[in-house]
């Protein structure tokens, strides 16, 4: 016999299932009830840098859009700067640096506006390239899969976790592409010929 | 900025999880990746999520009995919804927030998509919110939901279940989950709980009845301990060549 180690388990993952917006977006289930919901200001409004869009549909392995779901992002501001205390690094008054946003239920297409993020420091001294952090949970998705979107018109090239993905085309589909002015696209393949890199964090 | 490596979150057991693609729950079929996930190390960006504060919620946003009147309380069974949110080393997850939604005493959620024949309670919104406090500990007062139909086989219910949303100290712990009652017996008929592969991790999901934190005359109560991953006390660096 051999000693107990006595870690608990993780609390198992179940579906966000069709009703999400009841308890997260309450709004867009057709009822008002809490004085403030949240996640709809990322940036807040003394943020600096470049106030951008991200707008895109989730796609189902039909190619079908995902209509239900539900996208979660964390980021860091202009700086690279992430609005936590283990950063150890000061952020503008109201940046959160996180949000979250649900589809048109007609459409499939979600959209938030945000600040351009700045490079962030990875591990062992790298650097990884400005990216927003996604989790995207809906009926159907039995684990919320977590997934990062990089932007374009930025230079990737060195960016340690883009470098990890084996086949260089699937590194792709994790780059909005810039459409233009201030909006970026950024569609996410749940299954499929283009199924995007999802990660586990 | 810090050069040093921040410690890790441990691995996520995904045979404890239920598996993406789970043929009996139909939906999951076209929604699940088939690609193997990337697994990354936590860097900054992973071991930071947001930070809540009370100024983001209000008093009454825990009690669902009240949140929501239109001049009455829902019909229903009172219950009081109390627990931890912990991590797997046992350490309190404090200040962290805490989501609920959830269908009525007679299963229909307050829904423009919920076309259940069961009618809407004009008393109950069906969804809550709180901080967990310094210990971890949080409660929601509420009614317990019913169960429902949904389209998967021609007869499909869902058990008496309330949605939970945690978010933790870092986004790698994020999670949503759902939570059962002690005693149903549509839980072991419901694709989406046996999505789950091991007996004992269905367990993890089942609110127990707790006849000590009921309060007499006026509600029973059920307690839900919520597990969020553990975290690395000491930092093993490991340095790649020349660093
Ligand atoms: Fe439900």
């Amino acid at each position: 016999m051999v000693q107990k180690l006595n870690y608990l388990k993780e609390t198992p993952s179940q579906t966000a299932g069709p009703y999400v917006h009841i308890g997260l977006a309450p709004g867009a289930a057709g009822f008002e009830i809490f004085d403030q919901e949240l996640g709809w200001d990322i940036a807040g409004p003394n943020a600096k840098g470049e106030r951008i869009r991200v707008e895109g549909y989730v796609y189902d392995g039909t190619g079908a859009p995902v209509k239900d779901v539900m996208l979660e992002v964390w980021q860091a501001n202009a700086e690279g700067v992430y609005a936590h205390p283990e950063d150890g690094r000061a952020v503008e008054d109201g940046f959160r640096g996180w949000g979250r946003v649900i589809t048109n239920f007609g459409t499939g297409l979600w959209g938030f506006d945000t600040v351009k993020p700045g490079a962030t420091p990875g591990r062992n001294g790298t650097t990884q390239a400005p990216h927003l952090n996604l989790w995207i949970v809906a009926r159907g998705i039995n684990v919320g899969l977590s997934t990062r979107m990089y932007f374009d018109d930025s230079d990737n090239s060195a960016d340690p976790i883009l470098g990890l993905i084996e086949q260089a085309h699937r590194r792709d589909t994790l780059i909005a592409t810039r459409q233009n002015d201030d909006i970026y696209r950024f569609d996410i393949h749940l299954q499929g010929d283009a199924e995007t890199v999802f990660l586990d964090i | 900025m810090t050069n040093r490596s921040p410690t890790e979150y441990y691995q996520r057991d995904r045979q404890w999880h239920p598996p993406a693609f789970a043929p009996d729950y139909k939906t999951s079929l076209s929604r699940s990746p088939r690609m193997p996930l990337l697994s990354l190390e936590n860097a900054l960006g992973e071991v930071t999520g947001p930070v809540f504060s009370h100024n983001d919620i209000a008093e009454i946003d825990n009690d669902l009995l009240n949140n929501f009147t239109h001049g009455g309380e829902p019909i229903g069974e009172r219950i009081i919804l109390h627990g931890r949110v912990i991590d797997e080393n046992a350490r309190p997850v404090p200040h962290t927030l805490v989501e609920i939604w959830q269908a009525n005493a007679g299963g229909r959620y307050r829904h423009k998509k919920d076309t259940y024949l069961a009618p809407i309670d004009p008393n109950f919104g069906g969804c809550g919110r709180t901080m967990t406090d310094a210990d971890g500990y949080y409660f929601f007062r509420t009614v317990k939901p019913g169960a429902y139909p949904w389209r998967n086989w021609i007869n499909s219910w869902r058990p008496a279940h309330i949605h939970v949303s945690i978010f933790g100290s870092g986004f790698a712990q994020r999670l949503i989950t759902q939570l059962y009652f002690e005693g149903d017996p549509l839980i072991a008929k419901c694709p989406i709980v046996q999505s789950i592969p091991d007996p004992e991790a269905v367990d993890q999901l089942i609110a127990a009845l707790d006849m000590n934190a009921t309060i007499p005359l006026d509600s029973i109560a059920y307690k839900f301990d919520i597990v969020l991953r553990g975290r690395r006390s000491t930092l093993f660096e490991n340095r790649l060549e020349g660093n």
